[in-house]
């Protein structure tokens, strides 16, 4: 930590200073938590019979099937938004005015309406042509999570996908053209595979949102894994109490080590891609972005790539 | 068309609605983050150790399960009889938070370190490196992304109205309950979506301006 911008390697005052502080600090965080465990156990939280229930073969169960659900639409949503996402992408690079002009505009509209709104009117829509449409029973609320998943991310991945198309040097390009490729193939062979690469740690955090998002379908009352974890702490009591911190601190671990472990692809591909040298910027594997605009990001990391990367490391 | 014009203090409020939740919670979001930054760079173990559980736990949560908690924990265990809108505030406060401080600490770090370094070369106490060089050059590089994560919570704020508070999402819930076609009420949404969105680029934007130095 000594070469920090804010202060520089402690000498013995400061060291005595920080350890001091360390201590008061330490025992601040240690309140802070000793005050939510005494509360949690005055209201039996912490009692034996409100854990006893991941024990019932039923209870484990509705949360394998939850888990089974979610990563269900996950994988549906995933494949469909990336998918969507080279569609767009290559839609707002066309030369024809009117396909751009689609593209851009599917893009806008789908990025500013938050996805709940998206999935539940697609819910509602699908619920009234159910009939028409060969949907029954809880195919409505699968594809009305999925499809609203794809839209959105879709868009945001071509956003992605376009600014790692424009990063490539033009000089790339160009040569492309010399040698006298179409504009097919100066895309297919030389702009995505180089864009794909550096561009591939932000498509997976943007794909750790897309599961975090799948958790929208608790709303529209699908059957994935927080509804199910809603379910079961709603209907079961235990000693006049609902067990709702049981159940939350277990699915939340589950959703966190599902994140965690995509978040961990982000970064181990981002540091392979610094590694090697191609000469392509490989973006930070970042956030998973609270579904903020992937681009802006992009240009922001771009222009103070240096300085974030080594500041990566603390 | 007409679901607009029929129902236009239904809308009112619930556009309000959205800007106040999101109002709220993005000055809890601010305070949090920044705070939480410091902590993260601090040089204090127990602090640092903090800040770095509280984004990595909140980054990876989806946002409907702290809103889950939120509305079925903090009420039982802690606070009862706490409004749905506190409740949401604090939900979404505190998710965006995570995002704010990891912007912040990001922002902090574009600084080149020769400017601390010459500061303190100078003399300056730490506080007046912090607020006269590290600070000001700080905050022009957290803008774009705080612009980003501002817009975010406003569409995050879609969630609340799912737990009984008025906002767009809730009106639109309402209004097609009575049966009305959900494709206008999906219509007249968004656009109000889209003029919140654009209004808070368009801040960001001046402000950036504003405040832009050659460097």
């Amino acid at each position: 930590m000594s070469s920090s911008v804010l202060y520089d390697a402690p000498g013995p005052k400061a060291r005595v200073r920080n350890r001091i502080f360390s201590v008061v600090g330490g025992l601040a965080v240690l309140g802070l938590i000793v005050f939510a465990v005494v509360r949690l156990n005055a209201k039996g939280q912490f009692a034996p019979e409100m854990w006893d229930i991941f024990n019932y073969a039923g209870v484990r169960n509705s949360i394998r099937d939850g888990v089974i659900t979610t990563l269900k639409v996950f994988a549906v949503a995933a494949v469909l938004s990336l998918a969507l996402g080279v569609l767009l992408a290559t839609g707002r690079l066309s030369d024809h005015k009117p396909v751009r002009w689609f593209a851009t505009g599917f893009i806008e509209l789908f990025r500013a309406v938050p996805l709940l709104i998206t999935i539940y009117v697609l819910w509602v829509l699908f619920l009234t042509y159910r009939s028409d449409l060969g949907l029954s029973g809880d195919n409505t609320g699968f594809w009305a999570l999925v499809i609203g998943l794809t839209v959105y991310n879709g868009s945001v991945q071509a956003e992605v996908l376009r600014a790692g198309i424009n990063s490539v040097p033009r000089g790339q390009r160009e040569a492309a053209y010399a040698l006298g490729m179409r504009k097919t193939q100066v895309m297919m062979t030389v702009l995505v595979p180089q864009a794909v690469r550096a561009m591939l740690p932000t498509i997976i955090s943007q794909l750790v949102v897309t599961l975090k998002d799948t958790s929208l379908g608790y709303v529209i009352t699908y059957q994935e894994l927080l509804f199910q974890l809603q379910q079961l702490a709603g209907n079961i009591v235990v000693n006049d109490e609902n067990p709702y911190v049981p159940v939350i601190i277990v699915g939340g671990v589950i959703y966190i080590a599902m994140c965690l472990a995509l978040s961990a692809l982000a970064t181990w591909i981002e540091r392979r891609g610094r590694r090697a040298k191609t000469g392509i910027r490989v973006a930070d594997a970042g956030q998973p972005l609270a579904a903020a605009d992937a681009l802006e990001v992009v240009d922001q990391s771009a222009t103070s790539a240096p300085d974030a990367s080594a500041g990566k490391t603390n | 068309m007409n679901v607009l014009l029929d129902h236009l203090p239904q809308f009112r409020e619930g556009f309000l609605g959205t800007l106040s939740i999101t109002a709220a919670s993005a000055a809890l979001a601010l305070v949090l983050g920044v705070v939480i930054a410091g902590f993260r760079v601090s040089p204090i173990p127990p602090l640092r150790a903090f800040g770095t559980a509280w984004v990595t736990l909140l980054r990876n949560t989806p946002l409907t399960l702290l809103f889950l908690i939120s509305f079925f924990v903090i009420p039982q265990i802690f606070f009862p009889g706490t409004s749905p809108f506190v409740l949401a505030m604090m939900a979404l406060g505190c998710y965006t938070s995570s995002f704010v401080c990891e912007a912040v600490r990001s922002g902090i770090n574009t600084v080149p370190l020769g400017q601390a370094e010459a500061a303190r070369s100078l003399g300056m106490t730490f506080f007046q490196t912090l607020r006269l060089i590290v600070l000001p050059q700080a905050t022009r590089s957290v803008i774009p992304p705080m612009s980003s994560i501002f817009i975010a919570l406003t569409k995050n704020s879609a969630i609340a109205g799912a737990f009984s508070n008025t906002e767009l999402f809730n009106v639109s819930k309402l209004l097609s309950d009575k049966g009305f076609a959900i494709g206008w009420i999906f219509l007249w949404i968004a656009l109000c979506y889209l003029v919140i969105t654009f209004a808070i680029s368009g801040l960001f934007r001046l402000l950036e301006n504003r405040l832009e130095v050659a460097r």
